[in-house]
């Protein structure tokens, strides 16, 4: 019984993942790839993603950029805003790991230094090819039961 | 009426960046506002210093992800200005075209996130599936969508082939084709008339007492161009207009850019097919000898000033970037006094803002040990724009 309430969920899951986007201090790069994904060529909607305005609707948080300091407080309560199940995807070199920009000092680094990451998408920035298979690979991870 | 103050940002579905603009209300008209900025502040410039001349342009060209290539050509004009070295012509044309390009898919970009913000999706979508034709060609030429990295000190990295060159005029018809479409659009469409006409007024008077530049200052008739008026690179032997409009608002704003994509195209077709035949970099030494530059340079939202100095070593002793938006964030809290509260996202992102290019350095001198005070640096701030007439000090 249990078994099939939790493959009913993960099919809801699955098939309407939204998602937040949150620039935590990106140079707009990953930002503009993250759109272009949702536009006509490239069309993540296709598999049911759908960019949303606020935490409280949203199953994806993806997060652009190495984290500054200013935006390290919004970043957690964003994410402590969100509903679970919540998934982090890490968007770009800098959102990684601080890419170029690590050891600046306004930069406090990767996201996994704040919050937990489920999936790192690599790329300066990554072609919303590689966003797309990032994607749909969170998603396969969540259809499993991840 | 009492007055509501409503935040917008740093987190908001109607900013793709982090950047707070306190709105105070009486209704729903915004009777003041004030700006907040440094949220997407990382240390760049300071990073710059502890990276040599080369690694540095990399990190330049991070300041901003639209931008990226004006940023860099800013920076290396400097570079190689003070090391005195000659840039081959075929790279400055390289880097002309490439700059052009860049111009195109961040005109096209901010169309749709206008379009976006009045709810007019369809355009939206239209603009960046368009967008996506400039995309190609700058990949084409730099093997990358966004950042390009085709500068280096002396020249550029990569050549364009005979190939590459026919593939890319090739789609220059077609974007040509579409831009067309978009002016007629602009020209007759009712809904976008109906959002964005008398919104965002800013008088000529006002514009020029605020700085403003780049196509904010051009819909707001400026005829305000660096690359008109202070021509580097090829742009003084190629023909084109500055375009400016008198309306002086928003659809002024939407106007000039629409435009100014044609006249990029404009520009390419004069550059491609007569690239200068010759070399594309020249060698630099990895030491630059001591001295200062400041290049001014036509980035798609404006003028991009840099300043690099140079105390003889293998690092810049100091890089100072002013980006475009810094300029126009004071003429944004002007425009949003006295229109609605459902057209603040438009108004401010008629300007384009780019926060990543805007949150610079601000307070450090000397060391640890001689900070100076954001608070002494605010009152500085204050009086200096009191008197050209600028009140700051509501701003927080």
């Amino acid at each position: 019984m249990k078994s099939i309430r939790k493959q009913v969920a993960a099919w809801a899951r699955t098939s309407s993942p939204w998602a937040i986007h949150f620039n935590s201090g990106s140079c707009n790069g990953c930002d503009i790839e993250t759109v272009a994904s949702l536009t006509p060529r490239f069309d993540v909607e296709r598999f049911g993603v759908m960019l949303h305005g606020t935490p409280r609707h949203a199953d994806i948080l993806i997060v652009t950029g190495a984290i500054s300091k200013q935006q390290q407080d919004r970043l957690l309560r964003i994410y402590n805003q969100m509903s679970n199940p919540k998934f982090v995807v890490a968007v770009g070199a800098c959102a990684a790991g601080g890419g170029v920009l690590q050891g600046c000092y306004g930069v406090l680094g990767g996201v996994d230094k704040l919050i937990p990451v489920d999936l790192y998408v690599p790329g300066c920035p990554p072609r919303p090819e590689a966003l797309i298979d990032g994607i749909v690979k969170l998603l396969g991870g969540i259809k499993g039961g991840k | 009426m009492p007055k509501i103050t409503v935040p917008l940002g740093p987190q908001h579905p109607a900013l793709k960046e982090p950047g707070n603009f306190m709105l105070i209300l009486e209704g729903e008209e915004i009777v003041d506002a004030t700006l907040r900025l440094g949220y997407n502040h990382r240390g760049i410039e300071t990073a710059a210093e502890s990276r040599n001349f080369v690694q540095a342009t990399y990190l330049i060209e991070r300041v901003c992800g639209i931008c990226s290539h004006a940023h860099a050509t800013c920076y290396v004009t400097n570079v190689e200005h003070i090391a005195g070295l000659e840039v081959p012509k075929r790279a400055q044309a390289i880097r002309v075209v490439v700059g052009e390009l860049e111009r195109i898919h961040s005109h096209l970009l901010w169309l749709g996130v206008a379009a976006h913000e009045i709810g007019f999706d369809t355009l939206f979508m239209y603009s960046w599936r368009d967008r996506e034709h400039v995309m190609d060609a700058l990949e084409t030429i730099s093997g990358n969508r966004v950042h390009y990295s085709m500068n280096t000190i002396g020249g550029v990295r990569r050549d364009i082939s005979k190939e590459d060159l026919d593939e890319i005029l090739k789609k220059l018809s077609v974007l040509e084709e579409r831009t067309k479409y978009y002016i007629k659009l602009a020209t007759q469409e009712p809904t976008l008339h109906a959002r964005t006409k008398g919104v965002g007024m800013l008088p000529t008077k006002e514009a020029l007492k605020r700085d403003a530049c780049g196509p904010l200052a051009r819909a707001s008739a400026i005829a305000r161009d660096v690359r008109k008026d202070d021509p580097s690179l090829v742009y003084n032997q190629l023909d084109f207009k500055v375009i400016t409009s008198d309306s002086c608002d928003v659809f002024g704003r939407l106007y000039v850019r629409v435009f100014e994509i044609l006249e990029s195209v404009k520009i390419l077709r004069q550059v491609l097919p007569y690239l200068p035949e010759g070399p594309i970099a020249v060698k630099t030494p990895p030491k630059i000898p001591a001295g200062e530059w400041v290049t001014r340079y036509e980035a798609p939202r404006g003028e991009d000033v840099h300043y690099v100095k140079s105390d003889g070593g293998t690092n810049p002793a100091r890089v100072k970037v002013r980006a475009p938006t810094l300029a126009n964030f004071e003429s944004v809290a002007y425009m949003l006094k006295g229109d609605q509260l459902a057209d603040a996202p438009l108004i401010i992102a008629a300007i384009d803002p780019c926060f990543s290019c805007t949150d610079r350095a601000t307070l450090v001198r000397g060391g640890s040990s001689n900070v100076e005070l954001m608070k002494d640096l605010r009152t500085r701030a204050i009086e200096y724009y009191k008197k050209k007439g600028i009140d700051f000090s509501k701003v927080s």
